[in-house]
């Protein structure tokens, strides 16, 4: 099929994830991107393993993110390959990069240095913090951007202190948010013809993930979020009976519902708690007291008198048993990529469909330089 | 000019994923119109959260529906169908999040509109998909989570912790901005029309993407640590410790030179790189016992200065009263028509070095119907 990116070429100097995690979606759809990388060791994302693991020479992760790529190798130090680089940015439609401010400046390839060589250019930019003020040269790291949004306070129990999103959340939305930048971006430019500037921050798109909670926050008196006490609660903002529950052999999740409804079901005796105000301030308790029900039966059995009555609620899976239900296996989420020794990698496929068609691509992540030859010949950069 | 200036989108979306779509293409500068039931409109205007109503409506409806119109149908009558029926002749977007089958049935499905339509990009949101043994279960947040692994990530080891926001919504929003975008960039090139379609499985299964990719490597189930859990993949020292006076974040950093400059002395056998993941209870137990010993901001100034990737933690009170925070102007305020005012978060997306904002804040039911049937009619 025609993706609908095709024939766009994106050059990656980003390095990490938010901004590679872009590069992922604009390659899915379509677009070439090549990865701009240090001769050699490449982008610093290859040595970030979790758990360890390397594969073909660099972290597990970095194939996970970079897969569907190019490489060229690039000393962007060395006059002779900034030229190159130059060349072939005057070809591109994108360039995306991540470094701290002043160092493209010191480089040569800011923006308005971009400008002159390519005006019709996306230029897109991630930072931890945005550009200015005083957090702007503070490292822009996950974890740290979590502690200091206020993201910390809305998950688990009320005791339990600050608890992040067990991922890397702010990486994730904000490159979410640079490829919508970027591609509203290519439509005013396909307009105007002129280059457009897209700026993202990791702080701003993990502000950007709290709307919801941030307007109520600014809107009703400045109260902080209050966690229910209850272990497996599923969002501090929330009415019971909302959350997760033990069964006789394992665990329930029950979403939002009418709760005289859902006490009906499970025959526990909910008639104190008459109007939808106290179904969030008495939380707790009403929690309590369908906990101590739940705990009666199976998992099982209660989706067998749940699910009939249109209650919303489920089971809790693992990846043992997710990935590999039929219901994952019906919409084909598994993808396999090729890598150099002929080794097949599992992973995911792009979470977007097309035009009826699922987006696979079996390129594996490239190794440092491993196109350097032929994009030199195909985009002519040696040539005098 | 705003990149999407010009475009009109046609929402018959609620709640909250497809609604979030709409909010950051009207952001982007797209006249979006919301297209509701009358009388009770999208649900959403009455899901209260924490019981907070502001002019009558939820909180959250305002967040998510700001910078838009609305315009009341019953899709169900032939006289608003009609009228429907125009709008959608001339929508750039047109996106829905029913569950599968039900827009078939109205009538407003994808080959139906392409039909006078054909150029229309036509984005949908369902819970699983439109294939599969769950393709009819409500597609909610909570659920998705738990169908999908996501609670085994959060939260110290043990039972299962849910993420505490609607996040899996509001990824399968954005994915579908993205896709639309996509396609809305191949339309402004070669004039052809789409169908995008997303589902809140797949997009949570994107969301763990890395993690999935482990598991399918190495068969193993994540595992949290004990205490002070931040990620289940990563090694120590990663996570939030309390403090004397508070907590801090240690994201990435050499166990041997934490040792050095937190002077503690019972990190030092842990010389080995493998060992800060492998032995990494340990190693966390140790540190959150002595980083009880000082406050916040001494052990901050012992390690910024090194470079070891560190943070204070703050709640929404603490973080607004930053200059750091100040200095992203992330707060505006809209004005609903009635003259209504209230403070929001704008779009965190930048263009040509300016800020996406909007004054115009989330509509009364109904309140652009009568224009926009004008509108209609010349």
């Amino acid at each position: 099929m025609v993706k609908p990116l095709d024939g766009l070429v994106v050059l990656e100097f980003s390095q990490f994830m938010a901004g590679p995690t872009a590069g992922l979606r604009l390659a899915d759809l379509g677009a070439r991107v090549i990865k701009i990388e240090r001769p050699v060791k490449g982008e610093a994302g290859r040595q970030i393993a979790i758990r360890n693991i390397f594969v073909d020479g660099s972290s597990l992760v970095f194939h996970t993110i970079n897969r569907n790529k190019e490489s060229y190798a690039a000393d962007l130090k060395d006059p002779e390959d900034l030229e190159r680089v130059k060349k072939l940015i005057a070809q591109a439609d994108v360039m995306t990069h991540n470094f701290r401010p002043g160092v493209m400046e010191k480089i040569g390839l800011d923006y308005q240095a971009v400008q002159a060589i390519n005006p019709s250019i996306i230029y897109g930019v991630v930072t931890g913090y945005g550009s200015e003020g005083p957090w702007a040269t503070r490292p822009g790291q996950d974890l740290l951007i979590q502690s200091l949004s206020g993201l910390t306070y809305l998950t688990d129990t009320h005791d339990a202190g600050p608890v992040p999103f067990g991922l890397a959340v702010a990486d994730i939305m904000c490159g979410a948010h640079f490829v919508q930048g970027i591609l509203a971006a290519l439509i005013k430019r396909n307009k105007t013809k002129k280059s457009v500037l897209v700026e993202v921050s990791l702080l701003e798109s993990v502000l950007d993930l709290q709307f919801e909670v941030i307007t109520t926050h600014l809107n009703d008196g400045r109260k902080l979020p209050q966690r229910s006490k209850n272990k497996g609660a599923g969002h501090a903002y929330l009415s019971a009976p909302y959350g997760i529950y033990r069964t006789a052999d394992a665990y329930l999740v029950l979403a939002m519902g009418n709760l005289h409804k859902i006490g009906q079901a499970l025959d526990v005796d909910l008639s104190d708690y008459a109007s939808r105000e106290s179904w969030f301030e008495q939380r707790d308790e009403i929690m309590d007291k369908l906990a101590l029900k739940l705990e009666t039966k199976t998992t099982a059995e209660w989706l067998a008198i749940l699910e009939p009555l249109d209650i919303w609620c489920s089971e809790i899976l693992t990846y043992a048993q997710s990935l590999h239900h039929d219901a994952f296996e019906a919409m084909g989420v598994k993808q396999n990529v090729i890598l150099p020794d002929g080794q097949e990698l599992s992973t995911t496929r792009c979470p977007i469909r097309i035009d009826h068609n699922r987006l696979f691509s079996p390129v594996a992540a490239p190794r440092p330089g491993q196109q350097t030859e032929i994009i030199n010949q195909q985009f002519n950069l040696t040539g005098a | 000019m705003k990149p999407l200036e010009d475009y009109l989108v046609v929402d018959f979306s609620q709640f909250l994923s497809g609604p979030s779509a709409g909010l950051r293409l009207a952001d982007l500068g797209a006249r979006v119109i919301k297209i509701e039931r009358p009388e009770t409109g999208d649900i959403c205007r009455h899901l209260y959260t924490s019981n907070v109503i502001m002019n009558g409506e939820s909180s959250v409806f305002h967040a998510i529906n700001r910078n838009k119109e609305s315009f009341t149908a019953d899709l169900k009558n032939e006289a608003d169908r009609q009228q429907v029926w125009e709008l959608v002749k001339k929508a750039d977007v047109v996106m829905h999040n029913y569950r599968p089958g039900v827009m078939e049935r109205l009538g407003f499905d994808y080959e139906s509109i392409k039909a006078v339509n054909p150029e229309v990009v036509y984005g949908e949101i369902s819970g699983y998909g439109d294939v599969g043994p769950w393709k009819d279960k409500p597609g909610q947040d909570l659920l998705l989570q738990s169908l999908t692994g996501l609670t085994w990530l959060s939260g110290n080891d043990g039972g299962p912790v849910p993420m505490g926001l609607s996040i899996i919504d509001m990824l399968a929003g954005t994915h579908l901005a993205q896709g639309i975008l996509a396609c809305l960039v191949r339309r402004s090139v070669k004039g052809e029309g789409a169908l995008v379609q997303v589902s809140m499985l797949e997009s949570a299964y994107d969301l763990q993407f890395e993690a999935v990719t482990t598991y399918y490597y190495d068969g193993l189930l994540p595992q949290r640590t004990e205490k002070n859990n931040a990620h289940a993949y990563l090694g120590a020292p990663y996570g939030i410790y309390k403090t004397a006076d508070g907590y801090m974040a240690l994201a990435m950093g050499s166990i041997p030179q934490l040792a050095q400059l937190l002077k503690c002395n019972a990190l030092l056998p842990y010389t080995e790189v493998a060992q800060a993941f492998h032995q990494r209870d340990e190693i966390k137990a140790i540190l959150a016992d002595h980083l009880q010993s000082d406050t916040t901001e001494s052990w901050l100034s012992v390690l910024q200065p090194a470079d070891i990737w560190c943070a204070e933690v703050f709640n929404w009170d603490t973080l607004m009263q930053q200059d750091g925070f100040k200095a992203l102007n992330m707060v505006q305020e809209v004005q609903m028509q009635d003259g209504y005012q209230y403070q929001t978060t704008r779009c965190p997306i930048r263009i040509d070095g300016e800020l996406l904002t909007s004054a115009k804040g989330s509509p009364a039911l109904g309140q652009d119907t009568d224009k926009i049937l004008q509108e209609i009619k010349n």
